[in-house]
């Protein structure tokens, strides 16, 4: 299975995102952001960082950066598209999910590791996971999630929510929110499900003696369901 | 600008210091020649008060690559690796501005470190302020630790270890030093020393404005009331402008156009022109019109004094202008040939098509100013003899509480958790522990750093404490299975024309070097920063150490926290009991006098080494050395980590509990083993001569101390824990 990474100025996830694929059997490919077209691939990738600075707004201007376009084209037909932190937040400002990623409520930087509840398997990205809960880990500024209440009606009736903060017994309490996300909600799909948004970081949870091992669960499963 | 004495002074040159250049030139230097002698001759560029001292030290060993001299040190990790580490200050500039102090202190150590062509993979930092309860303190602290991370999360590179500290003389001078290791392939270093005549200098980066102007000057003199008009000597960072600097330059360093290259760092296009041309005994010629400038109209004096952030320089192969044009044009960076080497042994500095400087560059470097400062021997203070029948009256759990909850005890994970420690998926020990720990990628070997101080120590006996601190660093590198190797140091003090304060720094440094000497721990880089001193009060002595080892493989590492049920705790060293200097002493008997804890050199190697053998022998599952709050302390973390709880055996020891419990004797650890390799653990450390004591051991969710003593974990949790979060939320 083939994968691209794309690599903004100010990337720097992309790296690790590229590790991870690797190992589970993805054949990656790194994109530069000034290129016109995506390679043949089965899934692109928006990876963490601070795409230009975060200047303007957090994955602005990445959002209009060349290869996008050809990133949004492969999208609307159906591509698998994941944005991870700030490709996540890149993937909201070229309207590929509903919503915005405002600052932390605590108008903080954090980094640590977080339970996230799957809402929802009937995609390509969750589909045959056989656990409901993962402790991943977060590292983010502006991660938290938001948008208008016609919107949300709209997320919700199209279950479009992918993931919501919660304990490790998956109670999905306030108290378990750790950057005030409406609702919760640390990733959110598309209506087609095709492409994801989330903030938490598998690619660093693919081996025991980092935070933890959930992402390699999470890239397997992945792999396996493009396959 | 008619230059003279006057405006010498003003530029924080000394009379003696004006007559001089005044003498090597042969004639009154022009406005700019004088502003350019003022940036290579002050104290933060020319460690005129710090060189006779700082030769002393013990720089070279069999792991030494690169010793002081250059951008930072380098030392071999084997397999034709290296690693490229340095701590630098950015105290003045942090105090008058925290964000962007911090922030462009943490740019310029990552710069120091990719200028010589390693990847930057951790950041450390030892941040220290002034009394919890000083109005400034707070906001200070936010800055700095948002300052920090907006830098270092924005460059993607983890911070993985540090330390904060509060005390009442840090009121008027925070210290912020930073640190930064890198890892280099050994045959692909790069250097800042010049060679070959009529190469081409090149300008690339972030353009120069009108920030920073005299910055290095600033950070060479005391404060006053009106500091907070030196706001514009404060250099503005843009880690994202780095960011592209790092991978435009490690590309264009995979090949082979470089010749050398510096960082625009303290002095700017000053220092890192003439350092190049300086150590490759050549001269250099700069047309600053060519220069890319933020501004219009900046004259010659501002563009070299600029400290504008996010700048090289660099000589290249002739012929290889365009193939690097290109790699700085792909990273969107501004790339000028701005002037190129000479054999007149002069800086040459042309603007307007007018010679407008022409200095011979051995009046700025060799012979700058060297002082050997009046400086005064501090004695070793009497022992206190303190009360043993006062002890009664404490309930240990109440000490405990105080002593967990202390500002310079309780957990900083509100500071560590707004830094992104786990970016580059090889972070292995997170901040919280003895040192970080980072995989070098791809490869079964790990880096482990740490970086330390005891200005306390330092302050009642600073031969002493010059010692300690080298140690402390040895034992957090052991602490988690690694073998020391090499250390930087960050030396924060006073004023050097202050006989005391002088006098705290020669001791200091005179310790560093004998413990790193007997320890065969040699210093690679380093910084001095003076003047931290806020009219007639300066801080107290504190290097800081960045110490820095290797685990051959990462898989041994050893965490501090308790594993399992049943499993036996031991301690390391031998507890004397001595309380003079401790936190217990200080904070509770409300003691300030005494000595520091002593140190013994023999016993802190062999402990050590010893430690260590039992570590690689996998005989050990957790392993935390015991510093300020003496053994209790250490345990009491151990358990807050694991989670679970430790039952004390009887007393064997003829102290008081609480000399026992509380004392700070150097070189001791505290470590958990097997049941089953109890046996063969004694027999090493009988056999090596180390004391030990059996502490006690493991068990559910309590540490009982005595019949009387039983603390929860989830108590110990919330006694370390909740203090600085709550100071910060309110």
């Amino acid at each position: 299975m083939k994968s691209a990474v794309i690599t903004f100025p100010g990337s720097n996830c992309d790296r690790d995102m590229h590790v991870a694929l690797t190992k589970f059997g993805f054949k990656n490919q790194m994109v530069w952001h000034n290129d016109n077209e995506l390679p043949k691939t089965d899934l692109v990738v928006l990876p963490g960082g601070f795409s230009y600075g975060d200047y303007l707004r957090c994955g602005s201007m990445a959002s209009k950066s060349k290869i996008m376009q050809s990133v949004i084209n492969f999208a609307k037909s159906g591509g698998l598209v994941m944005g991870i932190c700030n490709g996540f937040q890149i993937l909201v400002e070229s309207g590929l999910v509903p919503g915005v990623l405002l600052r932390n409520k605590y108008l903080e930087f954090i980094c640590k590791n977080i339970f996230v509840k799957i809402d929802n398997k009937d995609n390509p990205y969750f589909k045959n996971l056989d656990k409901e809960v993962f402790e991943l880990h977060i590292a983010h500024n502006e991660g938290n999630y938001f948008c208008s209440n016609d919107q949300l009606k709209e997320i919700q009736d199209n279950n479009q929510v992918a993931i919501y903060y919660c304990n490790d017994n998956g109670k999905t309490e306030e108290k378990f929110n750790p950057n005030g996300s409406l609702n919760n909600i640390a990733g959110i799909f598309n209506k087609e499900k095709n492409v994801l948004g989330m903030m938490p970081h598998p690619e660093r949870m693919i081996d025991k003696s980092l935070s933890g091992e959930d992402g390699s669960l999470f890239f397997k499963n992945l792999l396996n369901n493009i396959k | 600008m008619e230059v003279n004495e006057k405006i010498a002074l003003d530029h924080g040159l000394k009379k003696g210091e004006y007559k001089k250049i005044c003498d090597l030139l042969k004639r009154v230097p022009n406005f700019t020649e004088l502003g350019i002698f003022s940036a290579m001759w002050n104290e933060h560029c020319s460690y005129k008060s710090s060189r006779l001292h700082l030769k002393n030290l013990p720089t070279s060993g069999k792991k030494v690559i690169q010793g002081p001299g250059e951008n930072a040190g380098v030392i071999d990790i084997e397999d034709g690796d290296a690693i490229v580490f340095k701590i630098e200050s950015h105290n003045h500039p942090s105090f008058i501005e925290p964000y962007q102090g911090a922030a462009t202190g943490v740019g310029g150590i990552m710069r120091d470190v990719f200028t010589m062509g390693a990847r930057p993979i951790a950041n450390l930092n030892s941040i220290h302020f002034g009394s919890s309860q000083h109005k400034k303190t707070k906001n200070l602290l936010r800055g700095v630790v948002h300052g920090i991370g907006g830098y270092g999360n924005c460059m993607g590179v983890p911070t993985i270890a540090g330390q904060t500290s509060f005390d009442s003389s840090y009121n008027g001078n925070i210290l912020v030093n930073a640190m930064t290791l890198g890892l280099v392939k050994k045959n692909k270093i790069f250097y800042s020393k010049a060679a070959g005549l009529n190469k081409p200098v090149i300008y690339v980066g972030s353009k120069t404005g009108r920030d920073g102007i005299h910055g290095a000057s600033m950070a060479s003199a005391s404060f006053d009331e009106k500091i907070e008009e030196k706001k514009p000597t404060v250099q503005v960072g843009d880690p994202f402008t780095e960011k592209l600097l790092l991978e435009a330059c490690l590309e264009l360093m995979a090949g082979d156009s470089i010749i050398a290259i510096q960082d625009m760092g303290a002095a700017g296009l000053t220092s890192s022109s003439i350092e190049m041309a300086s150590k490759g005994n050549l001269g250099i010629e700069l047309n600053l019109n060519k220069v890319p400038c933020r501004e219009s109209k900046m004259t010659p004096y501002e563009i070299m004094l600029s400290e504008s952030q996010e700048r090289m320089l660099i000589v290249l192969e002739n012929g290889k202008e365009d193939l690097a044009k290109k790699i700085f044009d792909k990273w969107d960076l501004d790339f000028a040939v701005i002037g190129k080497t000479t054999n007149t042994k002069n800086i040459e500095l042309y603007y307007d098509e007018k010679q407008v400087a022409s200095i011979p560059i051995n009046t700025l470097v060799e012979n700058s100013p060297m002082y050997d400062r009046k400086w005064k021997k501090t004695k070793l203070p009497k022992k206190n003899l303190i009360k043993k029948e006062q002890f009664k009256k404490f309930k240990i759990k109440e000490v405990l509480n105080k002593i967990l909850s202390n500002p310079n005890v309780c957990s900083k994970e509100w500071i560590w958790q707004q830094y992104d420690h786990t970016v580059m998926g090889d972070t292995i020990q997170k901040p919280g522990g003895d040192s970080g720990v980072v995989r070098v990628h791809g490869t079964d070997k790990a880096v482990a750093a740490t970086v330390d101080s005891s200005a306390i120590y330092c302050w009642a006996h600073p031969l002493t404490g010059g010692k300690q601190v080298v140690c402390e660093s040895w034992r957090n590198l052991i602490s988690v299975g690694a073998t020391p190797i090499a250390i930087t140091n960050c030396l924060n003090f006073g004023s050097p024309e202050k006989e005391e304060n002088m006098g705290e720094f020669v001791e200091c440094v005179q310790g560093i070097g004998e413990a790193s000497e007997y320890l065969k721990f040699p210093v690679v880089s380093g910084n001095v920063s003076f003047y931290n001193q806020t009219k007639e009060i300066g801080i107290k002595p504190t290097p800081s150490i960045g110490g820095v080892g290797l685990i051959k493989n990462y898989k041994q590492m050893i965490t501090m926290d308790f594993k399992e049920i049943n499993n036996l705790v031991l301690v390391i060293g031998k507890t004397e009991g001595n309380l003079d200097q401790s936190l217990f002493a200080r904070n509770i008997l409300n003691e300030k006098n005494g000595p520091p804890p002593e140190i013994n050199l023999f016993n802190e190697k062999n402990n050590g080494e010893t430690v260590l053998q039992l570590i690689k022998g996998n005989l050990v599952r957790s392993a935390h050395d015991v510093s300020i709050g003496g053994i209790i302390t250490a345990v009491s973390k151990m358990c807050i980590k694991g989670n679970i709880g430790i039952e004390f055996d009887k007393p064997k020891y003829f102290m008081s509990e609480i000399e026992y419990l509380f004392s700070e004797d150097q070189g001791r650890y505290v470590i958990e083993i097997e049941p089953k390799n109890l046996k063969k653990v004694e027999s090493i450390l009988n056999k090596n001569s180390v004391h030990f004591d059996k502490l006690g051991k493991i068990t559910d969710k309590n540490m009982i101390i005595n019949g009387k003593t039983k603390v929860t974990i989830d108590e110990l949790r919330s006694y370390n824990t909740n203090w600085l979060k709550k100071y910060m939320s309110t």
